[in-house]
């Protein structure tokens, strides 16, 4: 399916580039909706790969490329299972995620994320499936999980730790702060830097550089430099369901969901 | 080095230009949730252009709490 139009985001391909662009109100964050099509979007990778060099992902949305997480979502669905249903619905929402961010970061052409303003917590999740991030210098990276009593579930800390040095992926994880592009390039999260509203044009530049490349050398060089650690991708999906069994997250979330404050991502 | 009085007025010149408020119109003590009318996604704007404009690094914690546009410059002056 070269193309498709869909509730949270849509693809089209041209070229020999895909573009994926993410448009769910307010600020694409991640919930059922938008995971069944990425689903589908990975789904399409088979017949699309063989005439695909590169793939952008980018935001349609005003706020930015994603503020992660439907925690609305989350937390009403959360709210009228049992203990066990919750647990049950959190895992398989978690197995679902990581299948679909694995298969986009194991990809056989080369993924580019466009990023502009927030990208935080499952957002972040999902530009560190990109092989590049280019980044606008209004975009802000963050894992707030923390605040919930949670850890990043959507396989954030081990494709962080794959790519940058444990002291960076401490400081966002343990502290929850959020930083700028220009600090994420000093450290080698964001591989360029655009300046405000201009991310996609250069992502589009860099793909047009990508396309040059033969294709099966391409995907070789990839798949030697770019490992997916599964194991710890595994261990990140139990970790996170053991602290959502305790009853400080959904009280968190509850708060989250009720909040009327100007910065409600912080304790 | 800047002052902090300098630093405040930069703030102040920074926040009327990007968010489209008379020149002149803000003051340091002034709440700037309710005289710019931003949400928490452009506080975190602000949070970046400030950065940005000083080429320092402000945690989000930092400013949790802070309201007025004197606090925060405060905030930025000890990171100068």
């Amino acid at each position: 399916m070269k193309s498709f139009t869909g509730k949270t985001l849509r693809w089209e391909w041209r070229d020999g580039v895909i573009e994926l662009t993410l448009d769910r109100e307010p600020a694409n964050e991640i919930g059922l909706t938008l995971l069944a099509e990425l689903e589908q979007f990975v789904a399409a990778f088979e017949a699309l790969a063989p005439e695909t060099a590169a793939c952008i992902i980018y935001s349609e949305r005003k706020q930015g490329f994603s503020a992660g997480a439907d925690l609305r979502e989350l937390y009403q669905g959360a709210a009228q299972l049992s203990e066990k249903e919750r647990l049950a619905s959190v895992r398989a929402f978690l197995e679902r995620i990581h299948a679909a961010f694995n298969a986009i970061d194991a990809a056989p052409f080369t993924t580019i994320a466009a990023v502009h303003g927030v990208c935080f917590g499952g957002g972040l999740e999902l530009a560190l499936t990109c092989d590049i991030i280019v980044a606008d210098k209004m975009a802000r990276f963050a894992f707030p999980e923390l605040r919930l009593g949670l850890i990043p579930g959507f396989g954030g800390i081990p494709r962080l730790k794959r790519d940058l040095g444990n002291a960076f992926v401490r400081d966002l994880l343990l502290t929850g702060r959020s930083v700028n592009a220009t600090r994420a390039q000093s450290v080698g999260l964001v591989a360029q830097l655009a300046a405000e509203g201009e991310a996609l044009r250069i992502a589009r530049a860099t793909a047009a550089q990508v396309v040059k490349f033969d294709g099966v050398t391409r995907a070789a060089a990839k798949n030697f430099i770019k490992t997916i650690p599964h194991d710890e991708l595994r261990r990140e999906i139990d970790l996170f369901c053991e602290l959502f069994a305790r009853p400080t997250v959904m009280a968190a979330l509850k708060k989250f969901v009720e909040s009327s404050d100007a910065m409600p991502y912080l304790p | 080095m800047r002052t902090l009085e300098q630093t405040t007025q930069e703030v102040l010149d920074l926040a009327s230009k990007h968010f489209n408020v008379p020149e002149g119109s803000l003051a340091p003590e002034d709440d700037f949730f309710k005289k710019l009318g931003i949400d928490s996604l452009q506080t975190l704007e602000m949070l970046s252009r400030l950065e940005n404009h000083f080429g320092i690094e402000l945690p989000d914690y930092e400013v949790q709490g802070v309201s007025d546009f004197r606090t925060l410059a405060s905030r930025i002056q000890s990171r100068l």
